[in-house]
């Protein structure tokens, strides 16, 4: 833990030592943040880092379970938002909190409007909401109604009402996702124009290059805990990503010379063929193609695309364009049901709200997915639906193994075993599965990881999401890598270290340049035995890669020189 | 520990609280419990509960399934009414009113239109995705209009002895429309158990996101539910005209959704959707049957029969809700949330409704 460069002035809001925990997990455990008057400050973290609880705590919507929040100096205790609200402690969220309805100037006030005579003083209510756009610089007619805004103006109405109150602290959640680079440049201004005036912006945000264009300071969460504060011209892009994905340990140590055997053969039949899939707003069009019985992870921050990709090729969501073929189908309308009888499945990031169902037992929850194809009128006999549970709960060794157990009363790692029966019953052709490892414990971890090894072996083809590269890279045959809602490049997984994905992902590409293959080499000893097997590809084949400076997506291929290179060593002629 | 699990059971307080009333009743009228046979028919106070109870049964019942699914249907009672429309209307205008089989393909033509009006607002729910409460609202009104056409406004009235013995008619001492309600009760139970319709229906009211994921295919299950139903109100309004042999548009069913909510959320099936329970649902209807004919027994003026009934629904939700009983009771070990603990919430709201 690292606490750089105080500014000299006091911090107008602290939070020391803050612990939240929910049933049976901790959200937050001994996080701090310090916020000074004037400046920008950028709170980082993956999925489960603790961000979105720590703001609850700022703003009054979680209370703490340990340590303090103070405020210029007084400790607080917030049990509601209006109280952090009535304190100086103003939110705009990613969704807007705002009433459509209702015109500009009303939104503005809504709460607070001026009054004369017992009713609301209109004339006031719009004098005073022009003035504070006008602040803000946002010329806007405040009689107008706030539907007819675009949402990136819908935004800015939002911050002229939580700025209004002159607030000393502002927490913007996420402000930019939907906003164009214009549209951006604006906020930054308003911004720029707040900090000037001494308010102290919490900025959060999944873009990288947002992040060092405004924020003068940036703090980083990981599972709940601080991992340090940076000025943020002090910390290089490529130790940010790493600072905040981590490293894993422990239990995976056993797995790491394992790694896949017998990698899918490059000729193999193609699964799943993705041409020019795409949906605005979320992913750039891509192309895909997974053959059988292979790996492919998908490696990008949150926010990167990786999940509406993912999504896309399983059927999920609606592309705008591109087509979808699995096996020998392609999916005019895709849908989960019309991509799971094709062959694909794809298990959600969140396991509660697209996962599991809480309610039900282990054994309905395991035996959903294929009563869903049977349909209605073909109910499994209960002899056969306790004997195919019973035998997925000893394969995955699901705990408590008791298929009548509620599956909401199982642990975050035995759910997702119950998630991978689910989607194993249905014996698949092609395996999504994002993030099936966070927010579990390390042994469930290297057990699942294991089975998707094991699957892959049998033919299975796997598509792998997770925000922890180690295992991005363990797994996968090849790894799609996905920065800013774009595939930009697909390489093969051999060919990587953990140091050159990182720097593919954060797009800091300066320190691997500059490093001598031999120096990658040397400083990636966690891979063993494999690195040496692909030594002479990898010097090779990063020569290549430096020359393309952007690798688009039309560098689909398994790069050229070790694809050919491993192919020989495979077959002994 | 066998102890400790009665009273967990979900349906431990609804049954607690039909006991209660039971008892109440039987101790302010000793007779209330006392039956006799005249004429090879049961005769008592609780013969009657079950007999009038059959119409909310079966009503009640539908409302169950949609309930699960995360719905409601608020047009039971003008379905119902439009049942009764279409038989007599039949009935009066077939030159043999007397007949069994004119009397059949009335009711098979009453029970055929609700079907299709179930249907309807399956269709509204599942394919152009509107509301429940708004969708079913539609024919809550428009079903009532439907049934004035069909009876051109008048109060229908028709002689037809088989058709009266729906309401009635008496086999092996106990009232047909009771019968009735048995066996369509046990149908749609081996029906949802039987098949993996009720499992489905509990999925996609539980977690609608998860089930499409899962590949469940959601629209038929839920189509299937509304249009049971309808069918069911139909029913329900088969016994309703034949117990007074008139069609009466305006209040055939009157508020008969109310009830059905009700005792849904008293068998502890959350508005929430998911689990359900159909026994329960049958505990719910008994309930409010014993309340409504206690009101009278107990010499309650009629006027303030709602009132009454809401303090009681009110009592016997904080029963099931997990907080009061978790203030009430010693402390036990903590238990997974449970659909019984929203549905005192959600019930209060209807209630309040």
């Amino acid at each position: 833990m690292s606490i750089h460069s105080a500014p000299p002035a006091a911090p107008v809001l602290e939070v020391v030592d803050a612990d939240v925990r929910f049933v049976g997990q901790v959200a937050l455990e001994k996080a701090a943040l310090r916020l000074f008057p004037g400046e920008v400050h950028s709170l980082m973290g993956e999925n489960g880092a603790g961000k979105s609880t720590l703001i609850k705590a700022i703003t009054g919507a979680q209370r703490l379970d340990g340590g303090r929040i103070t405020l210029r100096g007084r400790p607080v205790a917030f049990s509601r938002p209006a109280e952090a609200a009535a304190a100086g402690i103003a939110a705009v969220y990613q969704e807007i909190e705002l009433v459509p309805e209702l015109s500009v100037a009303e939104n503005v006030m809504l709460g607070d409007e001026p009054r004369r005579f017992g009713g609301i003083d209109w004339r006031e209510t719009r004098r005073q909401a022009s003035r504070a756009l006008a602040q803000l610089g946002i010329d806007l007619d405040p009689a107008s109604s706030l539907r007819s805004h675009s949402p990136a103006v819908q935004q800015l109405v939002a911050i002229a009402r939580a700025v209004r109150t002159r607030p000393d602290v502002l927490v913007l959640d996420e402000p930019t996702s939907s906003l164009d680079q214009d549209e951006v440049a604006q906020l930054f201004d308003i911004m720029r124009g707040l900090k000037a005036e001494g308010v102290a912006i919490l900025f959060i945000s999944h873009f990288l290059e947002q992040v060092y264009e405004i924020a003068d300071r940036l703090t980083i969460l990981r599972n709940g805990r601080l991992v340090g504060e940076y000025l943020t011209a002090d910390i290089l892009r490529i130790e940010l990503v790493e600072r905040m994905l981590g490293t894993t340990v422990g239990a995976l140590e056993d797995l790491q010379d394992r790694g896949r055997e017998e990698p899918a053969a490059p000729d193999a039949r193609v699964v799943v063929q993705a041409t020019g899939l795409g949906r605005s707003n979320r992913i750039a069009p891509f192309d895909l193609t997974v053959r059988e019985g292979e790996i492919v992870g998908f490696a990008g921050l949150l926010g990167s695309g990786r999940t509406d990709a993912a999504r896309l090729v399983g059927g999920v969501d609606r592309p705008d364009g591109g087509t979808l073929r699995i096996e020998d189908r392609t999916l005019r309308s895709p849908s989960p049901r019309a991509a799971i009888s094709a062959g694909a499945v794809y298990s959600s990031e969140d396991r509660t709200s697209e996962g599991i169902i809480a309610q039900l037992s282990v054994r309905e929850n395991i035996l959903l997915g294929l009563q869903g194809q049977l349909g209605w009128r073909h109910r499994m006999s209960w002899s056969r639906q306790r004997e195919l549970a019973g035998s997925y709960i000893e394969a995955l060794g699901i705990a408590p193994a008791d298929p009548e157990a509620v599956a909401g009363t199982l642990s975050g790692g035995n759910q997702q075993k119950v998630l991978l029966a689910r989607w194993l019953a249905l014996a698949p052709r092609l395996l999504i599965l994002d993030e099936p490892t966070r927010g579990i414990d390390v042994g469930a971890k290297a057990e699942i990881q294991r089975q998707i090894v094991s699957l892959a072996e049998n033919g299975m083809s796997v598509i792998f999401i997770s925000a922890e590269l180690d295992e991005v890279l363990r797994l996968g045959d090849r790894i799609v890598v996905l920065r800013d809602r774009e595939v930009v490049g697909v390489v093969d997984g051999d060919l990587l270290t953990p140091d050159q994905l990182l720097a593919l992902i954060a797009q800091g590409r300066r320190r691997w340049l500059s490093r001598s293959p031999r120096a990658a080499r040397t400083s990636s000893t966690w891979r063993g035995s494999r690195a040496s097997r692909t030594r002479r590809c990898r010097a090779s084949s990063t020569r290549t890669r430096t020359s393309s400076r952007r690798p688009g997506p039309g560098s689909m291929r398994p790069s050229g020189s070790c694809a050919t290179g491993r192919r020989r060593r495979r077959a002994p002629w | 520990m066998i102890a400790l699990r009665i009273l967990r059971h979900r349906l431990f307080w609804p049954i607690v609280a039909l006991v209660l009333l039971v008892a109440i009743n039987t101790l302010s009228r000793p007779s209330f419990l006392s039956i006799t046979i005249k004429h090879g028919a049961l005769y008592g106070s609780s013969i009657d509960i079950l007999r009038n109870s059959s119409q909310l049964m079966l009503v009640a019942l539908g409302m169950t399934l949609v309930i699960a699914t995360r719905g409601i249907d608020l047009s039971v009672g003008a379905v119902l009414a439009v049942a009764g429309a279409v038989s007599l209307t039949y009935i009066e205008a077939s030159p043999e009113p007397g007949s069994v089989g004119t009397v059949t393909v009335a009711v098979a033509l009453g029970l055929l239109v609700t079907l299709v009006l179930g249907a309807w607002n399956g269709f509204l729910v599942s394919v152009v995705r509107i509301q429940p409460i708004i969708a079913t609202l539609l024919l809550m009104f428009a079903g009532r209009g439907i049934a004035m056409l069909i009876t051109k406004g008048q109060i229908t009235t028709v002689t037809s002895a088989p058709y009266a013995e729906f309401a009635s008619g008496v086999i092996l001492g106990l009232p047909v429309a009771f019968l009735i309600a048995v066996v369509v009760v046990a149908i749609v139970g081996l029906l949802v158990r039987r098949t993996a319709l009720g499992v489905l229906m509990e999925a996609v009211g539980i977690n609608p996101e998860a089930s499409r994921l899962a590949g469940v295919q959601s629209r038929g299950i839920i189509w299937s539910v509304y249009a049971i139903s309808g069918l069911l109100a139909g029913m329900a309004g088969i016994l309703y005209s034949s117990n007074i042999m008139a069609a009466d548009a305006n209040n055939a069913g009157l508020n008969i959704e109310v009830d059905a909510i009700l005792a849904v959320v008293i068998g502890g099936t959350s508005l929430a959707g998911g689990k359900f329970s159909i026994a329960g649902t049958v505990i719910g209807v008994l309930i409010i049957q014993t309340l409504t004919t206690s009101i009278t027994f107990l010499g309650i003026p009629p006027a303030v029969t709602p009132v009454f009934k809401a303090v009681v629904v009110i009592v016997i939700c904080l029963m099931q809700s997990r907080r009061v009983r978790g203030l009430l009771a010693v402390r036990r070990r903590p238990v997974a949330p449970s659909v019984p603990g929203t549905a005192a919430i959600d019930a209060s709201a209807a209630v309040s409704k």
